[in-house]
């Protein structure tokens, strides 16, 4: 085999090497393996307190993942946050109405996320639907804050 | 006096405006040279072996070491608050975002770019490039293009390698060596790390810190004195000035992408 062909086998594994480290980086180690990019449809659900609930946190169903939170805004007309969520379309139609959203902590001092609780309506919830019945996130202050009011009113009696 | 230090400013000041000025015709001169490239591809490939894949093994080496050492490190400091898992999170951004680009471009700027000076400054010192220009062949063309665009291509590659293996090393240390749980280590890696904000950005620094080293490195041969002693210092000028170009480019990109 001459010279110059070496180098170009050589200078070729070197180009496939390239593109296969960053092709195993984006599937591998990157979120773009395992996200889920097929079609949503939107509900909004309006929270007093989201804590530290941000953009593009999962949204499960008994723990599963079925969609992804896409805005947090605040509306100064009710003085809540009302929060985006994309609903991945497989369950169109599966969760009913009446979906109890609350906000959860994944471990003591992990990400939020939202958890939805099924309730019992007929009527499923649609493209644009609001979730009525919501649950604040745990704020600690406020946990903490309300345990020693309640060992202070214990200690007049 | 006074009149002899203000001279002398002033043609120090004059010295680096028309180094800038020449630095700039060069490189758009080499992105010129694209033409001749897509018409001879040969020049590149060859520069792509002497450029890129005698590269591999110090990148190799290297990448994994430094994902071990990042393994062992991280291990110590995040058991600390029991969050052993998030160990795969942090040596794969820590080597995506900073440390594959910059340590490759480093490492590049050592091994690459200071042949790369060393030989064209050579070529300048033995009068070939002059030869090519009296046989009516524009050695800026036909000696420097294919260089640039070997390292411009050869960089990102590099650091992509660089990634991947330290991302490996740490695996080792982290999953064999400490037993770390797997599906923690590759899952932490997965929900935290994001395609287009931490992947791609990384991937745009290995791009701008592949042509700032190599436009750096191919300035440094063709503008040096053609002495032995010119082409020793611009070799070393070649290594100083990609180091500090690479480190202070990283801080402003990484102000722009992550801030």
């Amino acid at each position: 085999m001459n010279k110059s062909k070496v180098i170009e086998i050589w200078v070729g594994g070197f180009m496939l090497a390239g593109i296969v480290a960053l092709f195993w980086l984006s599937m591998q180690v990157s979120n773009l393996g395992t996200s889920y990019t097929g079609d949503t449809f939107h509900v909004t659900a309006n929270f007093d307190n989201i804590g530290g609930l941000k953009t593009k946190a999962p949204v499960t169903m008994a723990g599963v993942e079925v969609g992804r939170v896409t805005s947090i805004v605040y509306d100064p007309e009710s003085f809540r946050a009302r929060v985006g969520l994309d609903i991945q379309t497989t369950y169109t139609g599966k969760i009913p109405e009446d979906t109890f959203a609350k906000i959860l902590t994944a471990g003591l001092l992990g990400e939020q996320y939202i958890g939805l609780d099924p309730g019992g309506a007929e009527d499923p919830l649609k493209e644009g639907s609001e979730i009525m019945i919501t649950q604040s996130a745990l704020v600690l202050e406020e946990v903490i804050g309300q345990f020693l009011f309640s060992k202070a009113s214990e200690g007049d009696k | 006096m006074i009149t002899r230090v203000l001279a002398q400013l002033g043609s120090v000041g004059v010295s680096a405006l028309s180094s800038i000025g020449r630095a700039h015709l060069l490189i758009l001169n080499m992105l010129a040279g694209l033409n001749d490239i897509i018409r001879r591809p040969r020049l590149l490939i060859d520069q792509l072996y002497s450029v890129g894949v005698l590269t591999i093994l110090i990148i190799a080496v290297a990448g994994l070491f430094v994902g071990m050492v990042l393994g062992l490190q991280g291990y110590y400091i995040l058991s600390r608050f029991g969050g052993e898992t998030a160990l795969g999170l942090m040596v794969a951004a820590s080597l995506v975002r900073e440390l594959g680009p910059v340590l490759t471009a480093l490492l590049f700027a050592g091994r690459a770019g200071s042949a790369l000076t060393a030989e064209i400054g050579l070529m300048k010192a033995t009068e070939q490039l002059s030869g090519l220009e009296m046989m009516a062949v524009d050695p800026k063309h036909r000696v420097l293009s294919p260089r640039f665009f070997a390292g411009l291509i050869s960089v990102p590659l590099l650091a992509a390698m660089f990634s991947c293996l330290g991302i490996f090393g740490g695996w080792l240390v982290g999953g064999g060596m400490l037993g770390v749980d797997q599906a923690a280590f590759w899952n932490g890696m997965q929900g935290g790390i994001d395609f287009s904000d931490d992947l791609v950005n990384g991937f745009i620094k290995s791009v701008v810190f592949g042509f700032v080293c190599t436009w750096i490195a191919i300035y440094q041969g063709y503008d040096c004195i053609p002495t032995s002693e010119g082409v020793s210092r611009a070799t070393t000028r070649t290594v100083v000035h990609s180091s500090l170009a690479v480190l202070g480019l990283d801080f402003v990109l990484t102000a722009l992408m992550f801030g």
